[in-house]
């Protein structure tokens, strides 16, 4: 049976949806597959040296639970619902609800995104950066992990086209 | 149940204790049994999963007072 192959092209760079990329990439890696994931827009953010950035807003989310990691039980059952005109008034909300999410990810036993990105480079996951993006974005290769490849959408379809699964996250 | 390796994966949540297991499995020698305790009431699905895709054989998946335990022949 021949090696089977996950493309991913990751293109958010907020805390919570650092982890899908991450998670999916390094269990396929797991299970054998071969692994790239393609970088672009603010999905750099995810391969930046220096991941303290990332941050998660609860601002015109929704579907974003909030809840206090801490304290008793009943206390932490409470779900926050701040309105949006407030949420965006308060100075440092973002950050709060940032330092929560850590709190939250590190109570569940998750591992935190620097982790899982050192688990998909163990297991030779490929990390390829979009150039465009990286140029239209004033970066320079130094702000990046070492050991990726900066490539464009054909070199994507080269690797995505013969996939047998290729997700857009 | 005889093993030659133990992995502690209690108070690990998806996708560590599978991610973990994989690393302890290719420290082992074809034959050789790894046994895995988790607390992730997802492993159970996954680590059936993971012994069908890598071919390494899962020999007996139990559950006791909230803690799950594997044990893994490798492929």
């Amino acid at each position: 049976m021949s090696q089977k192959k996950l493309a991913i092209i990751a293109t958010k760079g907020t805390l919570d949806w650092a982890y899908p990329p991450f998670i999916l990439a390094s269990v396929a890696a797991a299970l054998d597959y071969q692994v790239e994931i393609f970088f672009t827009f603010y999905g750099l953010q995810l391969v930046r040296k220096d991941l303290s950035g990332l941050k998660v807003s609860p601002l015109g989310n929704p579907g974003m639970p909030m809840k206090m990691p801490f304290g008793p039980k009943w206390f932490r059952g409470i779900t926050w619902n701040v309105p949006n005109a407030i949420q965006a008034l308060v100075p440092g909300y973002e950050s709060f609800a940032t330092a929560m999410m850590k709190k939250t990810i590190a109570n569940n036993g998750v591992d935190t995104v620097g982790g899982l990105r050192d688990i998909c480079l163990e297991c030779e996951v490929k990390f390829v950066a979009c150039q465009m993006t990286v140029d239209l974005f004033g970066f320079s290769h130094d702000d990046f992990i070492g050991g990726m490849e900066y490539a464009g959408a054909a070199a994507m379809f080269e690797f995505a086209g013969d996939s047998d699964i290729c997700l857009f996250i | 149940m005889n093993f030659d390796k133990e992995l502690d994966a209690r108070g690990l949540n998806c996708p560590l204790p599978i991610l973990r297991s994989k690393k302890a499995l290719g420290e082992l020698a074809t034959g050789q049994v790894l046994k895995v305790v988790a607390t992730d009431p997802g492993a159970i699905k996954d680590f059936e999963a993971f012994a069908k895709q890598t071919g390494n054989e899962l020999l007996s998946s139990a559950q006791a007072g909230g803690e799950f335990t594997f044990f893994m022949k490798k492929k």
